[in-house]
């Protein structure tokens, strides 16, 4: 049994350690120790919620303790924070892919100035995004995706040079308005169903028939939400946001800011508000399929390391949201199982740009070449990373893939189940384009006196490599129902389909 | 005059601002098309709550005030919150635009051509 009143530390912390950090900058280190021990303590506090959750339990926390007016008014009134199975799921992966930036970060953000800036911002981003995950009420929800987009555009812009500065403005646009046609769905439906509490109002609709004005509130909100996601057509930020930032930043970015905001969301809000009608499985699926497309082929053909990666996000997006789409348990198994590897290896691959940055000074592959003699943890652990990217077994990417295609080909989407086998072939094209121009062939003259990256650098590669080779091990039955069938179970129950895996 | 007028116009409001976002060059009317949308948006927040001939939601202790000739409060309190956002968010966006101005010395978008391909 767990207690309640520990579910706002995961926006506390970050919160807090943001604060501390600003305040006492001039202190030497402060802002690197309180940005890991943040991390660290909400990351820690996940593990905790995993272990002593009970299965199908909702942990509920009242702000303000408003919970009262619950048993006078037979309605929720006030802010709900609530803890389930897919929130516990988001929460790990979210933090640990955090503390492991953090971790990164201390050697890698002392080529810019101003690391104070930096960890308060990212601290800053990681309460938005943790809020997100637990807040249980739709005005609320929209406050923490304002909180954690609004650091991340600064955080875009935090080399301000020219190419930063007008990624960052570009990726504000349009973060902006994807806010304000989320605000606009949030407002149809208080008005619609005059609460703002998701449980509240997963009751309210499923009383309720009024297709025309469900009809826009969809489109407002997957709209926004797809945005947020970069899911094809609604992409064209990502390619210049994700690269542009820091290193550590586009590994959070892509790792899991694109998740927790878009993904994660249109989970939550399409499956447990609305209960997954059958028009969302169809766009979903559609948008899924044109994003793996889209982002595969104009993948190809960049040469920027970081670029390349940022398109194969949008790809792999494109895969979650096909399996979300499919709607049958084992699809929705493997959409979470790939989002969670997804995290880890495009973390993984884009920290491992950032090390070829820092010791080669160059993201160009054409500048590359032979690098892996003279980076060997850095080249080992891009290796890794492509492999589970390309879905190369035993790699963690692999399984999910395989859990993804049979999936559709159970619920009898022969077509998309192909394509989906030809993406990833396709897949694996773009992502050997990195590793041979980069790592392999002969070292050119310029680099003879590069050096390997800092131990904490290599330290962050190795354990997100590490969790790369081992993560098709969470499929053994034992530790599946502690870690994914839970967060599963959640988005069935939504569906109606009742049942479970 | 219509009821559903006020509706009406605080959507071509919004399209003003929409139009201004995706068809300016300049940075500062693009920031403004942002801010035009913004409130658009918060303007029905605040008519969402609207309700004629209703009165504020606070209880008189001379006079009987019923609840449902009150107009909802709480839409009220969301939008202090939404404006407060968009204060940030427009801020940062001319941060952005004074540094860019900086670096590229116009407010042209097309004259910024780092970010092609």
């Amino acid at each position: 049994m767990i207690s309640e009143g520990i579910v706002p530390l995961f926006v506390a912390i970050p919160l807090a350690g943001a604060f501390l950090i600003a305040l006492l900058k001039r202190i030497k280190g402060i802002s690197d120790t309180f940005g890991i021990l943040a991390s660290a303590g909400t990351f820690a506090l996940s593990i905790l919620f995993l272990l002593k959750m009970e299965a199908g339990q909702r942990v509920i926390y009242n702000i303000g303790n408003w919970g009262g007016f619950n048993e006078v008014l037979g309605k929720i009134v006030g802010i709900q924070l609530a803890v389930d199975g897919l929130t516990i799921f988001m929460l790990l992966i979210v933090n640990f892919v955090a503390f492991i930036v953090a971790l990164y970060s201390v050697n890698y953000m002392t080529r810019y100035t101003q690391k104070w800036q930096f960890y308060c911002l990212f601290l800053l981003m990681l309460a938005g995004m943790n809020g997100v995950l637990i807040t249980g009420d739709m005005f609320n929800l929209f406050v923490f995706i304002e909180i954690a987009s609004l650091a991340s555009y600064a955080l875009v812009a935090f080399g301000t040079e020219k190419r930063e500065l007008e990624a960052s403005f570009k990726y504000a646009v349009m973060g902006g308005m994807a806010s304000l046609l989320i605000l606009m769905g949030v407002i149809f439906l208080y008005s619609y169903t005059g609460t703002l509490n998701m449980a509240d109002m997963t009751g309210v609709l499923a009383g309720s028939q009024q297709p025309a004005l469900m009809y826009l509130i969809f489109g407002l909100l997957l709209t926004g939400f797809g945005l947020k996601a970069a899911v094809v057509p609604f992409h064209a930020w990502l390619p210049d946001a994700h690269p542009s930032a820091p290193a550590p930043i586009s590994a959070m970015l892509s790792g899991v800011l694109i998740k927790a905001l878009g993904v994660y969301v249109i989970a939550r809000v399409f499956f447990t508000i609305f209960g997954f009608p059958h028009q969302i499985s169809i766009i979903l699926m559609t948008l899924g399929a044109i994003s793996m497309g889209v982002g595969a082929l104009v993948a190809l053909r960049q040469w920027d390391m970081k670029r390349l990666l940022a398109y194969s996000s949008i790809s792999q997006v494109g895969y979650i949201m096909l399996g979300l789409g499919i709607g049958t348990p084992l699809g929705i198994m493997g959409a979470l199982f790939h989002l969670f590897n997804h995290s880890i290896f495009k973390s993984l691959l884009f920290l491992d740009s950032g090390a070829v940055e820092y010791a080669a000074g160059t993201r160009n592959m054409k500048e590359m070449g032979g690098l892996s003699r003279k980076l060997p943890v850095t080249s080992g652990s891009t290796l890794v990373g492509a492999m589970s990217l390309a879905g190369i077994p035993p790699f963690a990417g692999f399984w999910s893939k395989l859990i993804i295609i049979i999936a559709l080909v159970e619920a009898n989407h022969m077509k998309l189940a192909a394509w989906a086998v030809l993406i990833s072939i396709i897949t694996i094209a773009y992502i050997v384009k990195v590793t041979r121009f980069a790592f392999l062939g002969a070292l050119k003259d310029r680099f003879a006196n590069i050096k390997e990256v800092p131990v904490l650098m290599r330290i962050s590669l190795i354990v997100l490599a590490l969790v790369c080779i081992f993560g098709g091990l969470l499929l053994i039955p034992e530790v599946r129902d502690t870690f994914l069938s839970p967060a599963v179970r959640v988005l069935i129950s939504g569906t109606g389909g009742g049942a479970g895996s | 005059m219509n009821a559903y007028m006020p509706y009406i116009l605080c959507m071509i409001l919004f399209c003003i601002g929409v139009y201004a976002i995706l068809a300016k060059r300049n940075i500062i009317k693009i920031i403004l098309g942002v801010v035009i949308a913004e409130y658009a948006v918060n303007l029905f927040l605040v008519l969402v709550a609207y309700k004629a001939g209703g009165r504020s939601a606070i209880f008189s202790e001379t006079e009987v005030i019923l609840p449902g000739a009150m107009v909802d409060p709480l839409p009220h309190a969301l939008v202090l919150t939404s404006i407060v956002i968009g204060l940030a968010t427009t801020a940062f966006l001319i941060a952005l635009a004074i540094r860019l101005y900086g670096k590229y010395g116009t407010f042209d978008i097309t004259r910024m051509r780092e970010l092609r391909g």
